[in-house]
């Protein structure tokens, strides 16, 4: 194995040293200088090689293209996709999914997306910003007890393990990939979007953007330079091929995803 | 930061330690395995329990990673099945999907009571701080989220300058990986839980590791190799890793790619032979996303070996092998003692063919030799 720090040094001058030495030789990449392949005469143009475009699907130019994509995308990705007008039928929606459903206790975050389609919601519902600080309607801190004590956070993650759905806002749909970009500083924390078996996500028709790119760019210009502790791309339900390789959906995350997108929020 | 595999184990149980850790969830870190954490971990008594779906699998089976995207892939649902029952009480079943309910409903408490998560990387953004994780169960969500103390483990290769490379990097990563244009799950952690978030890790910790990767950086001939995301493309198309699978050479990173690193992470001497079960087709080459020469790196691995000197007993037997082969009748008695004696020596196992045997077959000795054979068969024609 390596060779021990000398003493007075801490392994990480001794690796930065080395990092250092080691950059001072260049080297070309051989692979792309020896074997960039040379079209044959006559033959198809070959792409460029340094073109990230293989491996970026497409997000649309238009705004109802990119529409159509992020729905399309989501119905690949098996998550469920209401388009809606505003937010009366939202609610009607997830008061319909909750009595269908049975669903005994419903998770939730303060934001002002959430708040209207629990108003008349016919079961008990648990809201995870209520333990030891407040945020205000746009998820922004205003006072920070220093966090949940043990206790308190020992039962907070009881309560939430014991939710049937959980309902986030977000902070930006992706329609290049179908995802959903949350965060623990808008989207109640890190554990309500895949803690509870059923993820409903509530989103403005605004908030889809084309590319992974458009959205963390989003992201940082809404956080302004400091960045919440947790961003999460999540693109459609929890899914394992470990067994077989065969799929199964719900592996430890939610096993269905709904988004609801309203095309109007005042309403 | 870690230099070596030890110190990174020693500062991961000292994190343990101080965090006064009972119950320990762990998401997939191939870089774990390098360091062998959960054989340290559990000589210093924690528990800790692997919640990737595969891994857990391995983990029951007491078996290493199969391959490092799909952990168990070689393993039926029928052994799956008989697994959960002995160790978990589940009634049998052959359902793929009844299976990953079993593990899933094992595993809910085990994230609520956890103390620590332990988590892999797969990228760390240089401008912003943060570490990228790539899963699609959730499951790293689950273990990154819900402890006190969130400890990431990487080797310092994974570092990528700006937060915009990850918008092409994950979609590679996923479409070289399992052919989905992004996984489920990709995550970004910059801390522990902060002001106004309700809930989260109170600390989080980043141990990156070089153990000689800063070696493959000084060789500017296979740098390229430490561009590596560990997609398992190159192993998926491999003709030589499809039929002999992933535990024949016993290394931690299987496959084509693991044979150009391992000879740079655990010594050339040891393990040149890795690069010699090859056929340098090249097929891993043009399956690599990140364009890294695999098959030529193979052969680079393969001069630099007939570059050390060979060993004492290596060129004995060389020198003894010229001597016989050059005298044709030497040759042929040899041949006949080996034939008549083959069968006896397989049941005898002396020392250096019992080593041999443990994990090799020896056919049956041929009755003829190939001359006697040739000269026959030309006296017929």
């Amino acid at each position: 194995m390596s060779a021990p720090a000398p003493a007075g040094r801490s392994a990480r001058d001794t690796i930065l040293a080395r990092v250092r030495e080691a950059l001072a030789a260049p080297a070309p990449l051989p692979h792309l200088a020896h074997h960039a392949p040379q079209p044959a005469a006559g033959g198809l143009p070959i792409l460029s090689t340094g073109a990230s475009r293989p491996w970026l699907p497409d997000g649309g130019d238009t705004p109802a293209e990119t529409m159509n994509i992020f729905v399309e995308n989501l119905g690949k990705l098996r998550a469920v996709v209401h388009r809606l007008p505003d937010m009366s039928a939202a609610a009607d929606l997830v008061f319909t999914l909750t009595r269908e459903r049975d669903w005994r206790r419903i998770a939730h975050h303060r934001h002002p997306l959430v708040a209207p389609l629990l108003a008349g919601v016919p079961c008990a519902t648990y809201c995870v910003d209520d333990h030891g600080h407040c945020v205000d309607d746009h998820g922004h801190c205003v006072d920070d007890h220093g966090g949940p004590s043990g206790a308190e956070s020992a039962a907070a993650k009881d309560a939430l393990e014991g939710c049937d759905a959980g309902i986030t806002g977000c902070e930006a749909l992706v329609a290049q990939t179908g995802s959903i970009l949350v965060s623990s500083a808008t989207c109640g924390g890190r554990g309500l979007s895949v803690l509870p078996p059923v993820h409903l996500v509530i989103a403005t028709a605004d908030q889809v953007v084309a590319t992974l790119g458009d959205a963390l760019e989003e992201a940082r210009q809404r956080h302004a330079g400091r960045l919440p502790s947790m961003l999460s791309f999540i693109t459609g339900p929890s899914r394992t091929g470990d067994i077989e390789r065969i799929l199964v959906l719900g592996a430890h995350g939610p096993r269905e995803l709904i988004v609801i997108i309203v095309d109007d929020a005042r309403a | 930061m870690a230099s070596s595999t030890g110190e990174a184990r020693r500062i991961i149980l000292d994190l343990l330690r101080a965090a006064g850790a009972r119950a320990v969830i762990k998401s997939k870190c191939m870089t774990s395995e390098e360091i062998h954490l959960n054989a340290a971990m559990e000589a210093d008594g924690y528990g800790v329990v692997e919640s990737d779906l595969g891994e857990f699998i391995q983990q029951l089976r007491g078996e290493p990673p199969y391959h490092f995207v799909f952990p168990c892939m070689h393993v039926r649902r029928g052994e799956i099945s008989d697994l959960f029952t002995r160790h978990l009480g589940s009634p049998p079943t052959d359902d793929p999907e009844e299976l990953t309910m079993i593990a899933r409903r094992h595993m809910r408490r085990l994230y609520v009571e956890a103390d620590v998560g332990i988590t892999g990387a797969n990228f760390l953004v240089a401008e912003t701080g943060q570490i990228s994780i790539t899963e699609n169960e959730g499951n790293a969500r689950l273990t990154a989220g819900l402890p006190r103390v969130h400890i990431a483990l990487a080797g310092i290769e994974k570092v990528v300058e700006r937060l915009d490379d990850l918008a092409v990097l994950l979609p590679m990563l996923a479409t070289a990986g399992t052919g989905q244009p992004l996984t489920c799950y990709n995550t970004l952690y910059s801390g522990p839980r902060r002001p106004g978030e309700c809930d989260g890790p109170e600390e989080m910790h980043v141990v990156l590791l070089d153990n000689r990767r800063t070696a493959i950086l000084a060789d500017p001939e296979q740098r390229d190799s430490l561009h590596c995301i560990r997609c398992g493309a190159c192993l998926n198309v491999c003709p030589i890793f499809k039929n002999v699978g992933g535990f024949t050479y016993g290394t931690t990173y299987q496959g084509p790619i693991g044979s150009v690193i391992t000879p740079h992470l655990r010594g050339l001497a040891d393990w040149n032979h890795l690069s010699g079960a090859s056929s340098l087709c090249g097929a891993c080459t043009d399956a690599c996303p990140v364009r890294i020469d695999i098959h030529h790196h193979l052969l680079h691995n393969r001069r630099n070996a007939a570059r050390c000197a060979p060993h004492r007993w290596e060129r004995l037997g060389h020198r003894l092998f010229a001597f016989v082969a050059a005298r044709p009748w030497l040759f042929a008695l040899a041949g006949r003692v080996g034939r008549l004696t083959l069968p006896v020596a397989k049941w005898l196992r002396p020392p250096l063919l019992a080593q041999w045997l443990d994990s090799r077959d020896l056919p049956p000795a041929p009755r003829h030799s190939f001359r006697s054979q040739w000269s026959f068969r030309g006296r017929r024609s």
